[in-house]
Protein backbone atom coordinates (compact mmCIF):
# COMPACT_ATOMS: atom_id res chain seq x y z
CA UNK A 1 0.00 0.00 0.00
CA UNK A 2 1.72 3.15 -1.20
CA UNK A 3 -0.77 5.17 0.86
CA UNK A 4 0.97 3.97 3.98
CA UNK A 5 4.33 5.36 2.92
CA UNK A 6 5.23 9.06 2.83
CA UNK A 7 8.69 8.87 1.29
CA UNK A 8 10.06 5.88 -0.58
CA UNK A 9 13.70 6.58 -1.42
CA UNK A 10 15.52 4.15 -3.67
CA UNK A 11 19.13 4.01 -4.85
CA UNK A 12 19.63 7.71 -4.26
CA UNK A 13 22.99 9.09 -5.39
CA UNK A 14 23.95 12.75 -5.19
CA UNK A 15 27.01 14.55 -6.49
CA UNK A 16 28.47 18.03 -5.96
CA UNK A 17 30.52 18.34 -9.14
CA UNK A 18 32.70 15.23 -9.06
CA UNK A 19 32.30 14.61 -5.34
CA UNK A 20 29.76 11.98 -4.44
CA UNK A 21 27.83 13.09 -1.35
CA UNK A 22 25.23 10.33 -1.20
CA UNK A 23 25.73 6.72 -2.20
CA UNK A 24 22.87 4.30 -2.91
CA UNK A 25 20.62 5.50 -0.12
CA UNK A 26 17.41 3.52 0.44
CA UNK A 27 14.90 4.64 3.04
CA UNK A 28 11.22 4.46 3.81
CA UNK A 29 9.57 7.27 5.76
CA UNK A 30 6.19 6.44 7.24
CA UNK A 31 3.43 9.00 7.77
CA UNK A 32 3.20 10.71 11.18
CA UNK A 33 6.48 9.28 12.28
CA UNK A 34 9.57 11.17 13.33
CA UNK A 35 12.65 10.03 11.47
CA UNK A 36 15.98 11.19 12.88
CA UNK A 37 19.11 11.33 10.76
CA UNK A 38 22.41 11.15 12.65
CA UNK A 39 26.04 10.88 11.69
CA UNK A 40 29.28 12.88 11.81
CA UNK A 41 29.59 16.24 10.01
CA UNK A 42 29.90 15.91 6.25
CA UNK A 43 28.30 12.46 6.18
CA UNK A 44 25.56 13.62 3.81
CA UNK A 45 22.56 13.79 6.13
CA UNK A 46 21.79 17.45 5.42
CA UNK A 47 22.29 16.89 1.71
CA UNK A 48 19.86 13.99 1.93
CA UNK A 49 17.31 16.15 3.78
CA UNK A 50 17.52 18.82 1.08
CA UNK A 51 16.93 16.24 -1.64
CA UNK A 52 13.52 15.57 -0.09
CA UNK A 53 12.14 18.97 -1.13
CA UNK A 54 14.53 19.61 -3.99
CA UNK A 55 16.30 22.50 -2.29
CA UNK A 56 19.51 21.18 -3.82
CA UNK A 57 18.14 22.23 -7.22
CA UNK A 58 19.17 25.78 -6.42
CA UNK A 59 22.86 24.80 -6.18
CA UNK A 60 24.65 24.73 -9.50
CA UNK A 61 26.75 21.79 -10.67
CA UNK A 62 24.94 19.08 -8.74
CA UNK A 63 23.65 15.76 -10.05
CA UNK A 64 21.17 13.27 -8.68
CA UNK A 65 20.13 9.71 -9.59
CA UNK A 66 17.74 7.18 -8.11
CA UNK A 67 14.20 7.97 -7.06
CA UNK A 68 12.33 9.70 -4.26
CA UNK A 69 8.63 8.89 -4.26
CA UNK A 70 6.37 11.11 -2.16
CA UNK A 71 2.82 9.77 -1.69
CA UNK A 72 3.15 7.72 -4.87
CA UNK A 73 4.71 10.49 -7.00
CA UNK A 74 8.37 10.63 -8.03
CA UNK A 75 9.35 14.15 -6.99
CA UNK A 76 12.14 14.28 -9.58
CA UNK A 77 9.74 13.44 -12.43
CA UNK A 78 9.73 16.13 -15.15
CA UNK A 79 6.08 17.09 -14.61
CA UNK A 80 6.57 17.92 -10.93
CA UNK A 81 6.13 21.57 -9.90
CA UNK A 82 8.97 22.00 -7.43
CA UNK A 83 7.37 25.10 -5.84
CA UNK A 84 4.26 23.04 -4.98
CA UNK A 85 6.54 20.28 -3.68
CA UNK A 86 8.31 22.75 -1.40
CA UNK A 87 5.00 24.00 -0.05
CA UNK A 88 4.09 20.40 0.72
CA UNK A 89 7.48 19.55 2.23
CA UNK A 90 8.55 22.43 4.49
CA UNK A 91 12.08 23.06 5.72
CA UNK A 92 13.19 24.47 9.08
CA UNK A 93 16.77 25.67 9.22
CA UNK A 94 19.63 25.36 11.66
CA UNK A 95 19.68 29.01 12.68
CA UNK A 96 16.41 30.81 13.33
CA UNK A 97 16.06 33.11 10.32
CA UNK A 98 12.89 35.21 10.53
CA UNK A 99 12.51 38.12 8.12
CA UNK A 100 13.16 41.54 9.70
CA UNK A 101 9.42 42.20 9.84
CA UNK A 102 6.60 41.79 12.33
CA UNK A 103 5.59 38.41 13.74
CA UNK A 104 2.37 38.55 11.75
CA UNK A 105 4.08 39.40 8.46
CA UNK A 106 6.55 36.56 8.96
CA UNK A 107 3.85 33.93 9.33
CA UNK A 108 1.66 35.55 6.66
CA UNK A 109 4.52 35.61 4.16
CA UNK A 110 3.94 32.15 2.67
CA UNK A 111 0.13 32.33 2.46
CA UNK A 112 0.37 35.77 0.86
CA UNK A 113 2.95 34.79 -1.73
CA UNK A 114 1.24 31.52 -2.61
CA UNK A 115 -2.23 33.07 -2.50
CA UNK A 116 -3.48 30.63 0.13
CA UNK A 117 -5.50 33.10 2.19
CA UNK A 118 -6.36 36.80 2.56
CA UNK A 119 -8.19 39.04 5.02
CA UNK A 120 -9.84 37.25 7.93
CA UNK A 121 -8.86 33.82 6.63
CA UNK A 122 -5.25 34.91 6.60
CA UNK A 123 -5.49 36.21 10.14
CA UNK A 124 -7.09 32.96 11.26
CA UNK A 125 -4.37 30.93 9.50
CA UNK A 126 -1.63 32.97 11.16
CA UNK A 127 -3.18 32.50 14.61
CA UNK A 128 -3.62 28.77 14.02
CA UNK A 129 -0.02 28.40 12.86
CA UNK A 130 1.30 30.31 15.88
CA UNK A 131 -0.83 28.12 18.16
CA UNK A 132 0.40 24.95 16.47
CA UNK A 133 3.99 26.15 16.90
CA UNK A 134 3.40 26.72 20.63
CA UNK A 135 4.25 30.40 20.36
CA UNK A 136 0.79 31.94 20.52
CA UNK A 137 0.49 32.28 24.30
CA UNK A 138 3.78 34.16 24.52
CA UNK A 139 3.13 36.74 21.82
CA UNK A 140 -0.65 36.98 21.38
CA UNK A 141 -0.75 40.51 22.88
CA UNK A 142 1.30 42.00 20.09
CA UNK A 143 1.51 40.36 16.67
CA UNK A 144 2.98 43.57 15.26
CA UNK A 145 6.19 43.43 17.28
CA UNK A 146 9.36 42.83 15.26
CA UNK A 147 10.24 39.15 14.94
CA UNK A 148 13.87 39.90 15.72
CA UNK A 149 12.95 41.18 19.20
CA UNK A 150 12.00 37.61 20.18
CA UNK A 151 14.43 35.25 21.89
CA UNK A 152 16.25 32.75 19.68
CA UNK A 153 14.02 29.90 20.83
CA UNK A 154 10.89 31.94 20.09
CA UNK A 155 12.34 32.90 16.72
CA UNK A 156 12.84 29.24 15.86
CA UNK A 157 9.23 28.45 16.82
CA UNK A 158 8.19 31.42 14.70
CA UNK A 159 10.09 29.90 11.78
CA UNK A 160 8.21 26.64 12.38
CA UNK A 161 4.91 28.58 12.44
CA UNK A 162 5.93 30.24 9.17
CA UNK A 163 6.37 26.81 7.59
CA UNK A 164 3.08 25.49 9.06
CA UNK A 165 1.22 28.45 7.52
CA UNK A 166 1.62 27.06 4.01
CA UNK A 167 -0.10 23.83 5.18
CA UNK A 168 2.64 21.27 4.48
CA UNK A 169 2.36 17.49 4.95
CA UNK A 170 5.99 16.91 5.80
CA UNK A 171 8.37 19.05 7.86
CA UNK A 172 12.10 18.70 7.39
CA UNK A 173 14.27 20.04 10.19
CA UNK A 174 17.98 20.63 9.77
CA UNK A 175 19.50 20.66 13.26
CA UNK A 176 16.73 22.97 14.50
CA UNK A 177 18.11 23.21 18.04
CA UNK A 178 21.83 23.58 17.45
CA UNK A 179 21.73 27.35 18.02
CA UNK A 180 19.48 27.13 21.09
CA UNK A 181 19.99 26.77 24.83
CA UNK A 182 18.71 23.65 26.69
CA UNK A 183 15.39 25.22 27.73
CA UNK A 184 14.57 26.42 24.22
CA UNK A 185 15.73 23.04 22.90
CA UNK A 186 13.34 21.30 25.26
CA UNK A 187 10.45 23.46 24.07
CA UNK A 188 11.20 22.65 20.44
CA UNK A 189 11.42 18.93 21.25
CA UNK A 190 8.02 19.04 22.95
CA UNK A 191 6.68 20.92 19.95
CA UNK A 192 8.03 18.26 17.60
CA UNK A 193 6.15 15.63 19.58
CA UNK A 194 2.92 17.61 19.23
CA UNK A 195 3.44 18.22 15.52
CA UNK A 196 3.79 14.48 14.99
CA UNK A 197 0.01 14.14 15.35
CA UNK A 198 -0.52 15.93 12.04
CA UNK A 199 2.79 15.94 10.21
CA UNK A 200 5.49 13.59 9.06
CA UNK A 201 8.83 14.83 10.36
CA UNK A 202 12.39 14.20 9.27
CA UNK A 203 14.99 15.74 11.55
CA UNK A 204 18.76 15.98 11.23
CA UNK A 205 20.51 16.20 14.57
CA UNK A 206 23.97 16.09 16.09
CA UNK A 207 22.48 15.47 19.48
CA UNK A 208 22.25 11.74 20.24
CA UNK A 209 19.94 12.25 23.23
CA UNK A 210 17.65 14.31 21.05
CA UNK A 211 17.43 11.59 18.42
CA UNK A 212 16.79 9.02 21.15
CA UNK A 213 14.18 11.20 22.86
CA UNK A 214 12.08 12.41 19.95
CA UNK A 215 12.29 9.97 17.06
CA UNK A 216 10.58 6.75 16.06
CA UNK A 217 13.16 5.73 13.46
CA UNK A 218 16.81 6.62 13.25
CA UNK A 219 19.12 6.49 10.26
CA UNK A 220 22.88 6.56 10.68
CA UNK A 221 24.81 8.13 7.82
CA UNK A 222 28.47 7.41 7.32
CA UNK A 223 30.51 8.82 4.42
CA UNK A 224 27.43 9.35 2.26
CA UNK A 225 25.92 5.95 2.93
CA UNK A 226 22.95 5.13 5.12
CA UNK A 227 24.69 2.29 6.88
CA UNK A 228 22.00 1.53 9.43
CA UNK A 229 18.31 2.43 9.56
CA UNK A 230 15.96 1.00 12.16
CA UNK A 231 13.64 1.65 15.07
CA UNK A 232 15.22 4.28 17.32
CA UNK A 233 15.19 1.97 20.33
CA UNK A 234 17.06 -0.67 18.33
CA UNK A 235 19.66 1.81 17.09
CA UNK A 236 20.35 3.04 20.61
CA UNK A 237 20.23 -0.28 22.45
CA UNK A 238 21.40 -3.06 20.16
CA UNK A 239 22.54 -1.69 16.79
CA UNK A 240 23.66 -4.34 14.33
CA UNK A 241 26.87 -2.55 13.35
CA UNK A 242 29.82 -1.85 15.61
CA UNK A 243 30.31 1.54 13.94
CA UNK A 244 26.77 2.62 14.84
CA UNK A 245 27.26 1.55 18.40
CA UNK A 246 30.55 3.43 18.63
CA UNK A 247 28.89 6.57 17.29
CA UNK A 248 25.73 6.57 19.41
CA UNK A 249 27.68 5.81 22.55
CA UNK A 250 30.06 8.68 21.79
CA UNK A 251 33.17 6.64 21.24
CA UNK A 252 33.86 8.66 18.09
CA UNK A 253 32.04 11.37 16.22
CA UNK B 1 69.31 59.03 15.76
CA UNK B 2 66.84 59.98 18.43
CA UNK B 3 64.64 57.14 19.57
CA UNK B 4 61.12 58.28 20.29
CA UNK B 5 59.11 56.61 22.95
CA UNK B 6 56.01 54.77 21.82
CA UNK B 7 53.86 57.48 23.30
CA UNK B 8 55.58 60.22 21.35
CA UNK B 9 55.27 58.23 18.14
CA UNK B 10 51.62 57.75 18.91
CA UNK B 11 51.12 61.49 19.30
CA UNK B 12 53.01 62.40 16.15
CA UNK B 13 51.18 59.82 14.04
CA UNK B 14 47.88 60.96 15.45
CA UNK B 15 48.69 64.61 14.71
CA UNK B 16 49.79 63.87 11.14
CA UNK B 17 46.74 61.81 10.19
CA UNK B 18 44.50 64.33 11.93
CA UNK B 19 46.05 67.13 9.88
CA UNK B 20 45.54 65.13 6.71
CA UNK B 21 41.85 64.78 7.53
CA UNK B 22 41.55 68.53 8.20
CA UNK B 23 43.47 69.35 5.01
CA UNK B 24 40.94 67.47 2.90
CA UNK B 25 37.97 69.12 4.58
CA UNK B 26 39.27 72.71 4.51
CA UNK B 27 39.11 73.31 0.72
CA UNK B 28 35.56 71.96 0.57
CA UNK B 29 34.46 74.21 3.39
CA UNK B 30 36.17 77.23 1.80
CA UNK B 31 34.66 76.56 -1.64
CA UNK B 32 31.14 75.96 -0.41
CA UNK B 33 31.38 78.74 2.16
CA UNK B 34 32.70 81.39 -0.19
CA UNK B 35 30.21 80.54 -2.92
CA UNK B 36 27.26 80.56 -0.54
CA UNK B 37 28.56 83.75 1.10
CA UNK B 38 28.98 85.62 -2.18
CA UNK B 39 25.96 84.09 -3.89
CA UNK B 40 23.40 84.41 -1.13
CA UNK B 41 22.65 88.06 -1.88
CA UNK B 42 21.90 87.25 -5.54
CA UNK B 43 19.48 84.45 -4.73
CA UNK B 44 15.89 85.60 -4.44
CA UNK B 45 12.51 84.37 -5.66
CA UNK B 46 12.88 86.64 -8.70
CA UNK B 47 16.32 85.19 -9.43
CA UNK B 48 14.99 81.64 -9.19
CA UNK B 49 11.74 82.12 -11.08
CA UNK B 50 12.44 84.74 -13.78
CA UNK B 51 13.76 84.44 -17.33
CA UNK B 52 17.25 85.84 -17.98
CA UNK B 53 17.30 89.36 -19.47
CA UNK B 54 19.87 91.68 -21.13
CA UNK B 55 21.87 88.82 -22.62
CA UNK B 56 21.68 86.98 -19.27
CA UNK B 57 23.29 89.93 -17.46
CA UNK B 58 20.19 90.40 -15.33
CA UNK B 59 16.95 88.61 -14.56
CA UNK B 60 16.78 85.05 -13.27
CA UNK B 61 17.84 81.52 -14.11
CA UNK B 62 14.42 79.80 -14.21
CA UNK B 63 14.94 78.08 -17.61
CA UNK B 64 18.24 76.62 -16.41
CA UNK B 65 16.66 75.28 -13.22
CA UNK B 66 13.66 73.80 -15.00
CA UNK B 67 15.99 72.40 -17.70
CA UNK B 68 18.13 70.63 -15.11
CA UNK B 69 15.01 69.20 -13.50
CA UNK B 70 13.84 67.94 -16.92
CA UNK B 71 17.23 66.34 -17.53
CA UNK B 72 17.37 64.67 -14.12
CA UNK B 73 13.80 63.33 -14.36
CA UNK B 74 14.32 62.12 -17.95
CA UNK B 75 17.62 60.49 -17.04
CA UNK B 76 15.94 58.83 -14.06
CA UNK B 77 13.10 57.49 -16.22
CA UNK B 78 15.62 55.80 -18.50
CA UNK B 79 18.43 54.81 -16.16
CA UNK B 80 16.54 53.61 -13.06
CA UNK B 81 14.54 50.79 -14.72
CA UNK B 82 17.48 49.72 -16.89
CA UNK B 83 20.04 49.97 -14.11
CA UNK B 84 17.97 48.23 -11.44
CA UNK B 85 16.88 45.49 -13.86
CA UNK B 86 20.50 44.86 -14.84
CA UNK B 87 21.53 44.75 -11.19
CA UNK B 88 18.77 42.22 -10.43
CA UNK B 89 19.88 40.11 -13.35
CA UNK B 90 23.55 40.20 -12.33
CA UNK B 91 22.90 39.60 -8.64
CA UNK B 92 19.99 37.14 -8.71
CA UNK B 93 19.88 35.32 -12.02
CA UNK B 94 23.20 35.35 -13.84
CA UNK B 95 25.56 32.46 -13.23
CA UNK B 96 29.20 33.33 -12.72
CA UNK B 97 30.31 32.77 -16.29
CA UNK B 98 32.77 34.30 -18.74
CA UNK B 99 30.04 36.56 -20.10
CA UNK B 100 28.81 37.93 -16.79
CA UNK B 101 32.42 38.63 -15.83
CA UNK B 102 32.80 40.57 -19.10
CA UNK B 103 29.60 42.51 -18.38
CA UNK B 104 30.84 43.41 -14.89
CA UNK B 105 34.22 44.47 -16.28
CA UNK B 106 32.45 46.65 -18.84
CA UNK B 107 30.34 48.29 -16.12
CA UNK B 108 33.36 49.04 -13.96
CA UNK B 109 35.22 50.54 -16.92
CA UNK B 110 32.17 52.50 -18.05
CA UNK B 111 32.08 54.18 -14.63
CA UNK B 112 35.64 55.43 -15.16
CA UNK B 113 35.21 57.03 -18.58
CA UNK B 114 35.70 60.84 -18.64
CA UNK B 115 32.37 62.61 -19.04
CA UNK B 116 33.41 64.48 -22.21
CA UNK B 117 33.79 61.11 -23.94
CA UNK B 118 30.17 60.34 -23.08
CA UNK B 119 29.27 63.70 -24.58
CA UNK B 120 31.03 62.95 -27.84
CA UNK B 121 29.55 59.44 -27.90
CA UNK B 122 26.07 60.90 -27.39
CA UNK B 123 26.70 63.39 -30.18
CA UNK B 124 27.71 60.58 -32.53
CA UNK B 125 25.00 58.08 -31.63
CA UNK B 126 21.92 59.97 -30.47
CA UNK B 127 22.24 63.42 -32.03
CA UNK B 128 23.65 62.47 -35.43
CA UNK B 129 23.19 58.75 -36.14
CA UNK B 130 19.73 58.37 -34.58
CA UNK B 131 18.94 61.90 -35.77
CA UNK B 132 17.41 63.05 -32.48
CA UNK B 133 19.19 66.38 -32.89
CA UNK B 134 20.51 68.36 -29.98
CA UNK B 135 17.54 67.78 -27.67
CA UNK B 136 16.41 66.93 -24.16
CA UNK B 137 15.92 63.30 -25.16
CA UNK B 138 19.43 63.00 -26.61
CA UNK B 139 20.90 64.63 -23.51
CA UNK B 140 18.92 62.33 -21.20
CA UNK B 141 20.04 59.25 -23.13
CA UNK B 142 23.66 60.41 -22.92
CA UNK B 143 23.39 61.16 -19.21
CA UNK B 144 21.72 57.77 -18.72
CA UNK B 145 24.67 55.91 -20.21
CA UNK B 146 26.86 57.76 -17.73
CA UNK B 147 24.50 57.12 -14.79
CA UNK B 148 23.58 53.48 -15.40
CA UNK B 149 26.95 52.00 -14.31
CA UNK B 150 26.71 53.87 -10.99
CA UNK B 151 23.17 52.60 -10.43
CA UNK B 152 24.04 49.04 -11.45
CA UNK B 153 27.04 48.72 -9.16
CA UNK B 154 25.40 50.25 -6.08
CA UNK B 155 22.13 48.37 -6.64
CA UNK B 156 23.97 45.08 -7.16
CA UNK B 157 25.90 45.68 -3.95
CA UNK B 158 22.64 46.40 -2.09
CA UNK B 159 21.02 43.24 -3.47
CA UNK B 160 24.02 41.10 -2.53
CA UNK B 161 23.92 42.47 1.01
CA UNK B 162 20.52 40.82 1.56
CA UNK B 163 21.28 37.61 3.47
CA UNK B 164 21.13 34.45 1.39
CA UNK B 165 19.05 32.78 4.14
CA UNK B 166 16.08 35.07 3.32
CA UNK B 167 16.07 33.79 -0.25
CA UNK B 168 16.45 30.17 0.82
CA UNK B 169 13.53 30.46 3.27
CA UNK B 170 11.29 32.00 0.66
CA UNK B 171 12.14 29.44 -2.03
CA UNK B 172 11.91 26.68 0.58
CA UNK B 173 8.27 27.60 1.22
CA UNK B 174 7.32 27.31 -2.41
CA UNK B 175 7.84 30.85 -3.70
CA UNK B 176 9.26 31.19 -7.20
CA UNK B 177 12.51 33.03 -7.77
CA UNK B 178 10.73 36.14 -9.00
CA UNK B 179 8.31 36.13 -6.05
CA UNK B 180 11.33 35.84 -3.78
CA UNK B 181 13.04 38.79 -5.45
CA UNK B 182 9.92 40.96 -5.42
CA UNK B 183 8.65 40.11 -1.95
CA UNK B 184 11.88 39.55 -0.01
CA UNK B 185 15.02 40.76 -1.73
CA UNK B 186 13.90 44.05 -3.31
CA UNK B 187 12.18 45.48 -0.21
CA UNK B 188 15.30 44.75 1.86
CA UNK B 189 17.63 46.22 -0.75
CA UNK B 190 15.48 49.26 -1.54
CA UNK B 191 17.28 51.85 0.63
CA UNK B 192 20.65 50.84 -0.82
CA UNK B 193 19.27 50.98 -4.34
CA UNK B 194 17.78 54.43 -3.66
CA UNK B 195 21.13 55.71 -2.43
CA UNK B 196 22.77 54.58 -5.65
CA UNK B 197 20.00 56.10 -7.75
CA UNK B 198 20.29 59.47 -6.03
CA UNK B 199 24.08 59.55 -6.28
CA UNK B 200 23.91 58.59 -9.96
CA UNK B 201 21.30 61.24 -10.77
CA UNK B 202 23.27 63.74 -8.72
CA UNK B 203 26.20 63.26 -11.04
CA UNK B 204 23.88 63.70 -14.00
CA UNK B 205 22.59 66.96 -12.54
CA UNK B 206 26.05 68.47 -12.13
CA UNK B 207 27.78 67.43 -15.35
CA UNK B 208 28.37 69.83 -18.24
CA UNK B 209 30.38 67.84 -20.74
CA UNK B 210 27.82 65.13 -21.61
CA UNK B 211 25.08 67.67 -22.40
CA UNK B 212 27.35 70.18 -24.09
CA UNK B 213 26.92 68.63 -27.55
CA UNK B 214 23.70 66.73 -27.00
CA UNK B 215 21.04 69.07 -25.66
CA UNK B 216 22.21 72.10 -23.72
CA UNK B 217 21.42 75.52 -25.13
CA UNK B 218 23.59 78.62 -24.72
CA UNK B 219 20.49 80.75 -24.27
CA UNK B 220 16.80 80.19 -24.92
CA UNK B 221 14.22 82.94 -24.62
CA UNK B 222 11.49 80.42 -23.69
CA UNK B 223 11.07 77.10 -21.93
CA UNK B 224 11.31 73.91 -24.02
CA UNK B 225 7.99 72.69 -25.44
CA UNK B 226 8.84 69.07 -26.08
CA UNK B 227 11.53 66.53 -25.36
CA UNK B 228 12.91 67.20 -28.84
CA UNK B 229 13.73 70.82 -27.96
CA UNK B 230 17.04 71.99 -26.58
CA UNK B 231 17.10 73.18 -23.02
CA UNK B 232 19.18 75.36 -20.78
CA UNK B 233 20.77 73.62 -17.79
CA UNK B 234 22.40 74.88 -14.62
CA UNK B 235 25.95 73.56 -15.02
CA UNK B 236 26.23 74.65 -18.65
CA UNK B 237 24.59 78.00 -17.87
CA UNK B 238 27.20 78.56 -15.18
CA UNK B 239 29.96 77.73 -17.63
CA UNK B 240 28.46 80.11 -20.20
CA UNK B 241 28.00 83.09 -17.90
CA UNK B 242 31.42 82.58 -16.36
CA UNK B 243 33.41 82.39 -19.58
CA UNK B 244 31.37 83.36 -22.62
CA UNK B 245 29.53 86.55 -21.73
CA UNK B 246 31.51 89.78 -21.36
CA UNK B 247 30.66 92.22 -18.55
CA UNK B 248 28.74 89.62 -16.63
CA UNK B 249 27.82 90.76 -13.09
CA UNK B 250 29.72 88.54 -10.67
CA UNK B 251 26.74 88.27 -8.32
CA UNK B 252 24.75 86.40 -10.98
CA UNK B 253 27.65 83.99 -11.46
CA UNK B 254 27.87 83.37 -7.74
CA UNK B 255 24.10 83.12 -7.45
CA UNK B 256 23.96 80.49 -10.19
CA UNK B 257 26.79 78.53 -8.57
CA UNK B 258 24.94 78.72 -5.26
CA UNK B 259 21.77 77.30 -6.78
CA UNK B 260 23.63 74.47 -8.55
CA UNK B 261 25.55 73.66 -5.40
CA UNK B 262 22.40 73.72 -3.28
CA UNK B 263 20.68 71.42 -5.80
CA UNK B 264 23.51 68.87 -5.59
CA UNK B 265 23.83 69.28 -1.82
CA UNK B 266 20.14 68.62 -1.24
CA UNK B 267 20.36 65.43 -3.28
CA UNK B 268 23.44 64.35 -1.32
CA UNK B 269 21.70 65.00 1.98
CA UNK B 270 18.77 62.98 0.67
CA UNK B 271 21.11 60.09 -0.15
CA UNK B 272 22.75 60.32 3.26
CA UNK B 273 19.44 60.27 5.10
CA UNK B 274 18.27 57.29 3.07
CA UNK B 275 21.49 55.54 4.04
CA UNK B 276 21.05 56.20 7.73
CA UNK B 277 17.39 55.15 7.53
CA UNK B 278 18.63 51.93 5.93
CA UNK B 279 21.12 51.38 8.73
CA UNK B 280 18.46 51.84 11.37
CA UNK B 281 16.13 49.50 9.53
CA UNK B 282 18.69 46.78 8.98
CA UNK B 283 18.63 44.36 11.87
CA UNK B 284 20.21 41.22 10.52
Amino acid sequence: MSDEITFQIEQLNFYYGNTQALCDVNMTVLPREITALIGPSGCGKSTFLRCLNRMNDTITDTRISGSIVLNGQNIYAPNIDETELRRQVGLVFQRPNPFPQSIFDNVAFGPRVLGIATGNDLHELVVQSLRAAALWDEIKEDLKQPALSLSLGQQQRLCIARVLAVTPDVILMDEPCSALDPIATNQIEELIQELKEHYTIVIVTHNMQQAARVSDKTGFFWLGELIEFDETTTIFTRPSLQRTEDYVTGRFG
Amino acid sequence: MIRLSRHHTERIVFAVIGLAAVATAVPIIIIVGSIFFSGAEAVSWQFLLEMPRDGMRSGGIWPAIIGTIYLVVGTGLISIPLGVASAIYLSEYAADSYWTRMIRLAIVNLAGIPSVVYGLFGLGLFVLFLDLGSSIVAACLTLSIMTIPVIISTAEEALRAVPQSFRVVSVGMGATRWQTIRRVVLPQALPGILTGVILGLNRAAGETAPILFTGAAFFLPKLPNSIFDQTMALPYHLFVISTQVPEMPITIQYGTATVLLAFVLIMNILAASVRSWQRRKREW
